[in-house]
């Protein structure tokens, strides 16, 4: 089933197999991203990962927020980890998350020590995790053997003809060699659920499915719109681009699920996949960022994001390939990006040859190749808040 | 094979996308169904940006507005065959 193509990529102490080779320096809080983003700017081969949360949090947003925290630093693409928090108790949490994994992990707090020695007793650990993770080389991996992540963004018409069905195609062809996939957007298959939900593996799988989907449209989307969520879904870019309603949105968005593969498991969001390769749904938001930091957090190393109208993003730890089937975003930002399949529109170019120009790409990337995302520098790292703090 | 005006996903649908830049009013376009590479044509009535929508028969309102032979919502102004479909005359019928 393997298709024989090998990447050079690093073998983490569990056996799963990243593509980056970050030191992260990681905040339990937002009142510890200064010191982060400190031993970050001191020390060399580090990123610092701030965000604006982590307080008072509870239930199940306090879940999500320490299994999002866990599976950033467990991610393969991070070698080693420092963890920051203001006390000792929740970021010893986080610790013992990520040392589950084996790889060189060690945590700091501020509370009665204070930013400058916590900063500078970081940064010594920082420096040593930073030697280890340089001296690492990149060994032969089985393509299949990476986890690739999609959701597409400033979406068009042209997703649904050329930049989805090019994703679609890749899944069809790697997922059955052994690869892990994963979608998401939850309230973004309005409009398809029906078609989404027919293309679960198991009845239980397809229920799991419609009860997270329902979910989605009576707690989120009924709970809080004051409006019929014009110019929220579909965005304004979107209907620039074309898109007018949600449905159309939508089936434009699972064309990048392929033809052939079903979905094995419904995940919570960044909770891990564990019922081996295939392909998963995972319950996100819509929003680029939130959807890439949770499936990063899940453990998926690669991402893959179709875009229509020219969206940018980027994350920190997970390199995001872009790809474009319209031909005026390619003559307009074409420094965003990574695999061009405009050719389709023009019917120069087939759904299957996009297919392997993607997985060129993809191949390229894992063995080191930055994308366009990596190399202007978008970092964006945005957890997902369920509700407000206690 | 000639580079299409105007896609069409299904043989079903009643609504095809532009993917050309600066097409004009009045242009005979060269529509292609991707589902099976037939192709017909079609005159554009205005001149409609890449990425949009045009009609491919009369539709009234409440019709429904068919594209990868799903329904995408439904018409909330008349629109000829022709002629641009968007925010102004379709509408979703979920929220």
């Amino acid at each position: 089933m393997s298709t024989g193509k090998k990447i050079w990529a690093y073998r983490r102490e569990n056996g799963r197999v990243g593509v980056r080779n970050y030191v992260a320096i990681l905040p339990v809080d937002d009142i510890s991203n200064a010191a982060c983003v400190a031993v970050a700017n001191h020390i060399q081969g580090t990123i610092a990962l701030p965000h604006a949360y982590g307080r008072l949090q509870f239930g199940e947003d306090l879940d999500l927020h320490f299994r999002t925290m866990i599976g950033t630093g467990a991610n393969p693409n991070v070698a080693a980890c420092i963890v920051i928090g203001i006390e000792p108790h929740w970021t010893q949490k986080i610790v013992d998350g990520i040392a589950a994994t084996g790889k060189p992990v060690a945590g700091f707090w501020i509370e009665g020590n204070g930013d400058i020695a916590t900063i500078a007793a970081a940064s010594r650990k920082a420096k040593e995790f930073v030697h280890q993770a340089s001296g690492q080389v990149r060994v032969e991996c089985d393509l299949e053997e990476l986890w690739i992540a999609a959701k597409c963004g400033e979406s068009d018409t042209t997703t649904g003809l050329a930049s989805c069905p090019t994703v679609g195609n890749m899944y069809d062809k790697l997922i059955p060699a052994g690869l892990y996939g994963c979608f998401g957007e939850t309230s973004e298959l309005t409009g398809a659920e029906h078609l989404a939900a027919a293309r679960a593996a198991t009845p239980e799988v397809r229920e799991k499915f419609m009860t997270t989907w329902q979910a989605y449209q009576d707690d989120v989307i009924e709970a809080h719109k004051t409006s019929d969520l014009s110019e929220s879904q579909p965005t304004k870019g979107n209907i620039a681009g074309g898109l007018t309603t949600i449905e159309e949105k939508a089936l434009g968005n699972l064309e990048k699920i392929g033809k052939k593969v079903s979905f094995i498991d419904v995940l919570e969001p960044a909770e891990a996949p564990a019922r081996g390769p295939g392909l998963y749904f995972m319950d996100t938001s819509s929003a680029a960022a939130e959807c890439c930091t949770l499936q990063a957090a899940a453990g998926y190393v690669l991402h893959i994001f179709p875009t229509g109208q020219g969206n940018v993003i980027g994350n920190p730890i997970m390199p995001v390939i872009k790809v474009t089937g319209n031909p005026r975003t390619v003559r307009l930002m074409s420094e965003h990006v990574d695999v061009d399949v405009s050719g389709i529109v023009r019917r120069e170019m087939t759904i299957d040859q996009a297919g392997d120009a993607l997985i060129d790409m993809i191949v390229r990337t894992a063995n080191g190749r930055y994308t366009a995302a990596e190399a202007l520098g978008h970092q964006e790292f945005v957890m997902t808040k369920l509700y407000r703090s206690a | 094979m000639t580079t299409p005006h105007l896609l069409v996903h299904d043989p079903k649908d009643n609504v095809g996308v532009v993917v050309v830049e600066g097409l004009e009013a009045r242009t005979e376009m060269l529509c292609v169904v991707t589902h099976d590479n037939s192709d017909f044509r079609l005159v554009a009535r205005q001149a409609v940006p890449i990425g949009h929508k045009v009609a491919l028969r009369d539709l009234k309102a409440g019709d429904t507005v068919i594209k990868y032979g799903q329904d995408i919502g439904r018409i909330v102004a008349d629109v000829g065959q022709g002629e641009h479909v968007h925010v102004h005359n379709l509408k979703t019928k979920r929220w």
